[in-house]
């Protein structure tokens, strides 16, 4: 039992630590995106331009938006190495189990767009001249259970989407319905700490929730969706 | 009465959707009956 | 069968009109609202009907997934289209009623944004299986609808919550219902969930007949390519 647990892990492990090799050593794909992000806090700010006051009521909304859709351009390629060399069959009928290769990806996406949104907050900061007033150490496990919550059904819908005609965008189709109670959860948690409306310990539970059931869901059905491919 | 317009544009809008979906089950059965009938005749 | 399709269609046409004349001249008048509050005998059983192919599409989906039978996911494909033109008429009729009535044409309300990201995951749903042309769409496709299925609770629970946090204008029905309104609504009720069944039936069969058809052209092509060779056994355990 603790073998295959083992096996499982180590296998997530291993594939993480090459893919991030593979992606190191090819860093255009990470600079575009990073320099894509950059571009998304710029036009926000041009298109939405209040003052102090009422930047922090819509900072929450705008900050998750801009990682929104910045995600999306790092979860498009998720599958993108895999896809041309055929490793999914590969893994279809190796021993192996499904979910540390979904593991491997999904915890992959988590890191990089946890990289962008390092990149973008500090932009964010200075643009709209933010300050939390409530409890700021909040913000860190909304940021965490926020991402997750885009990245393991953005990883999921992504290897869902893969031999379907237009995938790029087949991918925020599914993604985005989907992901709505995440977004309020992320925006409100966000609004709340950032104007000290009251507590948004509701929120950060909502997305504790959701990150449990969709983690699960995901896990339990990957292997029927990769036999599916 | 101004109120009535907005009443009947619901029952309106209600059935010429269902018209419209009907309409295009309709279409597609007859379409699949030719090509049923097409393949019967070779 | 096909005379019994006939015969609920008819049954179901007649509870249709019996149901348009509660809806407009039996029932009586609403006190606050006036005439435009008939809306509510369309909007809400169009509401239950859409809720209740959603609901079946779940199930087929699961059964799909667990017995790979053909009808399940036939039964799917019908449940998820019909439920979408159901839900459409919900979200045309609800904004066409709210406007007269409370002023605004949309309030992001529990039930009705709970219907709208229905709505969104389901369209999502028909999107991807007409965009997956593989022998492996029913699958991706049921995986969806119980992805959906998880995604509801926590949609309702979470602008249940954001709405005791920022109250706002509740489009609800008002009042307590008078008993010739109530029966109007009743029979509306059971007209519009009788109308849901027998559209969904008609689809089902429609897709059914659409496999039939795809079998039979790839049997041809089959038999034409390989015309000297034994002829291969029609199967039709899958059915």
């Amino acid at each position: 039992m603790t073998e295959s647990r083992n096996s499982l892990w180590s296998l997530a492990v291993a594939t993480l630590v090459k893919d991030i090799r593979l992606e190191w050593r090819s860093k255009d794909a990470l600079n575009a995106m990073l320099f894509f992000s950059l571009l998304v806090v710029v036009i926000f700010s041009f298109s939405f331009d209040p003052n102090a006051e009422e930047s922090r009521q819509i900072a929450g909304g705008l900050i998750w938006v801009a990682f929104l859709f910045s995600s999306i351009v790092a979860l498009n390629q998720t599958w993108a190495r895999e896809l041309r060399n055929q490793v999914l069959d590969a893994y279809r009928v190796s021993p192996a189990p499904a979910n540390s290769l979904f593991l491997a990806k999904a915890i992959g996406n988590f890191l990089f767009v946890l990289i962008l949104e390092a990149v973008m907050t500090p932009l964010f900061i200075v643009f709209y001249n933010l300050r939390a007033l409530g409890p700021a150490w909040q913000l860190i496990p909304v940021g965490i259970l926020g991402t997750w919550a885009l990245v393991v059904n953005g990883t999921f819908f992504a290897a869902l989407s893969l031999r379907t005609r237009s995938r790029e965008i087949m991918l925020p189709l599914l993604l985005f319905p989907i992901s709505i109670p995440a977004i309020q959860g992320m925006v409100e948690a966000t609004r709340i700490i950032l104007s000290a409306d009251g507590s948004a310990r509701f929120w950060i539970v909502l997305l504790l929730t959701y990150d449990v059931v969709f983690t699960t869901a995901c896990l339990g059905l990957f292997g029927t969706i990769l036999q599916a491919e | 009465m101004n109120a009535l317009k907005f009443l009947f544009a619901a029952y309106i809008a209600t059935w010429v959707i269902h018209a419209f979906y009907l309409g295009t089950i309709v279409h597609r059965f007859k379409k699949l009956h030719q090509q049923l009938k097409d393949l019967g005749k070779k | 069968m096909k005379r019994a399709f006939t015969i609920f269609s008819l049954v179901t046409a007649i509870l249709l009109v019996y149901g348009l004349y509660q809806a407009l001249v039996a029932a009586p008048t609403e006190r606050t609202m006036g005439d435009v509050q008939r809306i509510f005998y369309y909007h809400v059983p169009s509401a239950w009907t859409a809720f209740c192919l959603f609901f079946t599409n779940l199930i087929a989906s699961i059964v799909y997934l667990a017995t790979k039978k053909i009808k399940a996911d036939a039964l799917a494909v019908a449940s998820a289209e019909v439920g979408v033109v159901f839900c459409t008429i919900v979200l045309v009729t609800g904004p066409i009623w709210a406007r007269p009535v409370w002023g605004i044409w949309w309030t992001w309300d529990v039930r009705l944004t709970t219907t709208l990201v229905l709505w969104l995951i389901y369209v999502a749903y028909l999107v991807l299986r007409r965009f997956s042309d593989t022998a492996q769409t029913p699958i991706l496709a049921a995986v969806l609808s119980i992805f959906g299925a998880l995604d509801v609770p926590l949609v309702y629970f979470s602008i249940w919550f954001f709405r005791t946090q920022h109250p706002q204008p509740v489009m609800g029905k008002g009042g307590s219902l008078d008993p010739r309104m109530l029966h109007a609504f009743l029979i509306n009720l059971l007209a519009f969930t009788c109308f849901g069944i027998m559209v969904c039936w008609a689809r089902y069969r429609l897709e059914m007949l659409h496999r039939e058809v795809e079998e039979a052209h790839a049997m041809e092509s089959l038999g034409t390519s390989s015309s000297n060779e034994a002829s291969l056994p029609l199967s039709r355990s899958s059915r």
